[in-house]
């Protein structure tokens, strides 16, 4: 009636799972260095071909076999730090919102229409970019600006409503709520207790929250802007949608442009010269690296966070 | 030997308890041998040196990584008696009976040096099956822990992993082992509900019906009723004293009128050390040492 | 000592509320836009064509996205295929044995990292690794690339639901005598199933809707998906093809494919939100 397994088949067995769970979890690792060598090894042709001329050139020319990744790279820079720009102070002002001022009901509500703007596609965003929002933006909003702040180079030229500005919105719309996520989890990380000791003294909400909460926790409101960074250089779907696909830099936010990831897009399935499809890889890689270096300094400086604040509880 | 001073509250109750205890150990007295008479003086605990004792440690020592938990622990667990390890938070009662089933391996950096003999085997050699050791060494934890299975599965997961039988086989089994626990009327009609659905009280009886089923030699209880309302506690200690005749029991307590009335043999630890042990009604009337007594009487701890 | 004005304090504060507030309200307005434009536009299109008829040339009458329902389907199931085991046993790594070993730190950073690199390098990346040398785009390599996608998100979130189980409870079953990987699986998972359950569907809500990756590796076909071996039609590319076109018709079916998206997605995300809570109650 009794069946036992002998004393080293149970300690094989443990070890066994152990080393397939040990395994799998390797794979996380391989993947990521996998990525780096296949792309590298990818792109060797204009890797050779261009070296680091690549990075400051702007011609793209596929029929003469010329690549540049400044255009791409400009566009890249000038669409994110649009995005930063709005959506910075908005997820503030929503973490804000939800951690000290909402009632329960208006909390949840709030947080839930966040999460699941987070959960709406990229190509959704772009269809409603493309068709709703670029058109509104070119009837309503740009030709206001550009009749009052037109003086200034950011503002010049017609408002075609596809174009930076554009494509800054929506991405900020789009990274709004992981950035007001992890702020949200900063606020709710200060002590109470410390909370409470400022109300008590008689302080008001807003200066509870600039004197206290924002600095208590300062590096992880930074930690969050670079997790939003890393996201927004990377989305490709929404901005290929509005950004117009245009290789010239032009300093104003009316022009249209491209980023690595739009012209990915947009080139990719069409290249057939191997130095084409070369020099878009390497825009890949390029876009790899940044974006890697965005997520490792943010995790890392996320996790010493929490290691401080720990200890200070 | 002077009689320690009882003025506090928890003094009154402890001879309050140890009393009690005399009584019952009459009654049992009184029914396995008629012709002593145990009304005369106050009787003597039964001797421990005539059966072998079933858990024999020998000079154990533990430690969390670097720093030393325990300190050359030797002490002698009569079988089926109930034995019951006291002392301030943190002296290492806890960490010492986990040792015996060697739940502790779980742990990377834990490790035990030193020997803990079952029936005379070392339990901590590297031959001994631990699947078997786990059988015969059954564990009841602080908080209750049933499985997220249905009363009838969380006493049939033990059974069904050592043991190969029928279906019918198995359901005697399980209403033999909720018998055992005092449980099966209460959950005789709703053995297919989840085991978490059971208030705490009837929880821990799950877990404890869960461990009889495996028919183990040994069952090791840490703090069992620490999470328990009062009511249900009374009715485990109960259980407890039922469950003696048929197992060897080790509980962990801080409740020292606990201890008292449930227990046939008391060890006080402090810092990892076994400061006294012997028959509980010794060490809380006339213990030995010092420390035992400030202990029990509640000038520390 | 002079006392500031209490009244300017207020004011201060009330203003910052009123900012705050309007800019959650920014958010709500700006998730309804989207998903009311998206119904509106997207409703016009839905009839039984769509969900039955193939993807047609533009003119021709009574096309539908049928066959990029089916193939999104397929490419998602195989990705869950390949990507829910090895996320769950990376998981049952970090949870049970990796807490405080150097390769589940690393590995757990790593995972970290995986979630934030833009799903076109992933595309890319299988591109390079599985359609170049097999010289063909495939539903192989979609479902590879989604799968790689999902591998962080459930591997973090099984990792996490996992450390929610106290040790107690694994320690009674080993107790009992079992194994680790009957504890783990029988026990361990049983206790957190709610939690794993709606980290899978999260994760399924996330590759659903990805176009990036299928971009390079699925393609898209006019087809029927029969086959795995060559490129697989799937609603998001489609939708890309369709509503950059200059056809009416083919930027109607677009929008109509973006509502069946959204609604996927967004029911995937209700759900799981409501098992949570419904899990959690018991």
């Amino acid at each position: 009636m009794a069946i036992r397994m002998k004393p080293g088949e149970q300690r094989r067995s443990d070890r066994t799972f152990r080393w397939v769970a040990a395994s799998c979890a390797s794979v996380v690792l391989l993947l990521i260095a996998a990525f780096f060598v296949r792309l590298v090894l990818s792109c060797r042709l204009s890797l050779g071909q261009f070296g680091w001329r690549f990075l400051i050139t702007s011609d793209w020319d596929p029929g003469n076999g010329n690549f540049g990744a400044l255009s791409s790279l400009y566009g890249t820079l000038v669409s994110t730090a649009i995005a930063m720009v709005i959506a910075v102070p908005l997820s503030l002002a929503i973490a804000l919102f939800l951690v000290e001022l909402a009632p329960p009901t208006l909390r949840r509500v709030t947080g839930t229409a966040i999460e699941l703007l987070a959960a709406v596609p990229s190509i959704i965003f772009g269809m409603w970019g493309f068709f709703v929002f670029a058109p509104f933006m070119a009837r309503h909003v740009e030709p206001i600006l550009g009749k009052s702040l037109g003086f200034l180079p950011l503002f010049h030229g017609p408002p075609m409503g596809i174009g930076m500005l554009t494509a800054g919105i929506i991405l900020a719309l789009m990274i709004l709520p992981y950035i007001s996520a992890v702020m949200r989890d900063v606020f709710q990380m200060v002590p109470a207790v410390v909370k409470e000791s400022a109300y008590g003294m008689g302080a008001t909400t807003w200066e509870v929250t600039r004197k206290i909460t924002m600095r208590y926790g300062i590096r992880g409101l930074v930690g969050a802007c670079f997790l939003g960074l890393g996201r927004a250089v990377g989305e490709t779907m929404a901005v290929t949608f509005v950004i117009g696909n245009n290789f010239d830099i032009s300093p104003s936010l009316f022009a249209g442009g491209n980023t690595i990831a739009s012209t990915l897009a947009n080139e990719f399935n069409e290249a057939s010269e191997p130095m084409h499809l070369s020099a878009l890889v390497e825009l890949g890689l390029i876009l790899f690296v940044v974006s890697f270096i965005l997520q490792v300094f943010a995790h890392l400086w996320l996790k010493s966070l929490t290691r401080k604040m720990g200890a200070g509880l | 030997m002077q009689s320690t001073e009882r003025s506090t509250t928890d003094g009154r109750m402890i001879q309050h308890a140890i009393n009690r205890r005399r009584l019952l150990r009459m009654e049992h007295l009184k029914a396995s041998t008629p012709e002593s008479d145990p009304v005369r003086a106050a009787p003597d605990p039964p001797p421990a040196s005539k059966t072998p004792p079933k858990v024999s440690v020998r000079n154990l020592n533990f430690y969390y990584g670097k720093n030393q938990a325990l300190a050359d622990n030797s002490i002698d667990i009569a079988a089926n008696q109930v034995t019951a390890i006291i002392g301030p938070s943190g002296c290492g009662k806890s960490t010492h009976i986990r040792i015996y089933n060697r739940i502790f391996e779980l742990y990377r950096d834990q490790r035990a040096e030193g020997a803990v003999l079952l029936d005379g085997e070392n339990i901590l050699g590297p031959e001994v099956d631990v699947i078997e050791l786990r059988r015969k060494v059954g564990m009841i934890f602080q908080k209750p822990t049933p499985f997220p299975l249905s009363i009838f599965e969380n006493v049939a997961y033990g059974l069904r992993m050592h043991y190969r039988m029928s279906r019918n086989e198995l359901s005697g089994r399980v209403e033999a082992a909720l018998r055992q626990a005092a449980l099966w009327d209460e959950v005789k009609d709703l053995l297919d509900r989840p085991g978490m659905a059971l208030s705490g009280g009837q929880q821990q009886r799950l877990c404890i019906a869960r461990a009889v089923a495996v028919e183990p030699e040994v069952i090791l209880m840490d703090e069992p009723t620490a999470a328990i309302d009062p009511i249900a506690t009374a009715k485990i200690e109960d259980l407890i004293e039922e469950l003696e005749e048929k197992y060897t029991i080790v509980i962990v307590t801080h409740n020292m009128q606990q201890a008292a009335r449930i227990s046939d043999f008391t060890a006080f630890f402090y810092q990892g050390r076994i400061v006294e042990f012997g028959p509980t009604e010794m060490i809380f009337t006339k213990p030995k040492m010092k420390q035992t007594e400030d202990y029990v009487t509640g000038r520390f701890g | 000592m002079i006392p500031r004005a209490a009244a300017g304090r207020k004011v201060t504060d009330r203003l910052v509320m009123v900012v705050s507030a309007c800019a959650a309200l920014l958010g709500i307005l700006a998730l309804a836009w989207i998903l009311l434009v998206v119904l509106q536009k997207g409703a016009a299109a839905i009839n039984w064509e769509f969900f039955f008829h193939r993807t047609l040339p533009t003119g021709a009458p009574d096309g539908g996205v049928g066959n990029a329902i089916l193939g999104s389907a397929l490419l998602v199931a195989l990705a869950v295929v390949i990507g829910v085991p090895i996320g769950l046993m990376v998981g049952v790594y970090l949870a049970e044995f990796g807490r405080d070993t150097r390769l589940g730190t690393a590995v757990r950073f790593s995972a970290n990292v995986m979630m934030g690199i833009p799903s076109i390098i992933v595309g890319l990346f299988v591109y390079t690794l599985l359609v170049m040398p097999m010289h063909t785009y495939s539903g192989w390599a979609g479902a590879v690339a989604l799968a790689i996608l999902m591998l962080p998100v459930i591997a973090r979130t099984t990792e996490d639901m996992l450390q929610l189980v106290p040790n107690t409870l694994r320690e009674s079953a080993l107790a009992l005598g079992a194994s680790r990987r009957k504890v783990t699986f029988q026990i361990v998972f049983r206790a957190a199933k709610v939690g794993l359950l709606t980290g899978v569907l999260l994760a399924i809500a996330r590759i659903s809707g990805e176009t990036a990756p299928l971009l390079f590796t699925a393609l898209n076909s006019p087809y029927w998906p029969t086959t795995l071996n060559s490129s697989v039609a799937n609603l998001p590319v489609t939708i890309f093809n369709y509503a950059l076109s200059p056809y009416e018709d083919w930027v109607r079916i677009a929008w109509g494919a973006s509502l069946l998206i959204t609604a996927g997605v967004l029911a995937l995300n209700i759900s799981s939100r409501i098992i949570l809570r419904r899990g959690s109650h018991e």
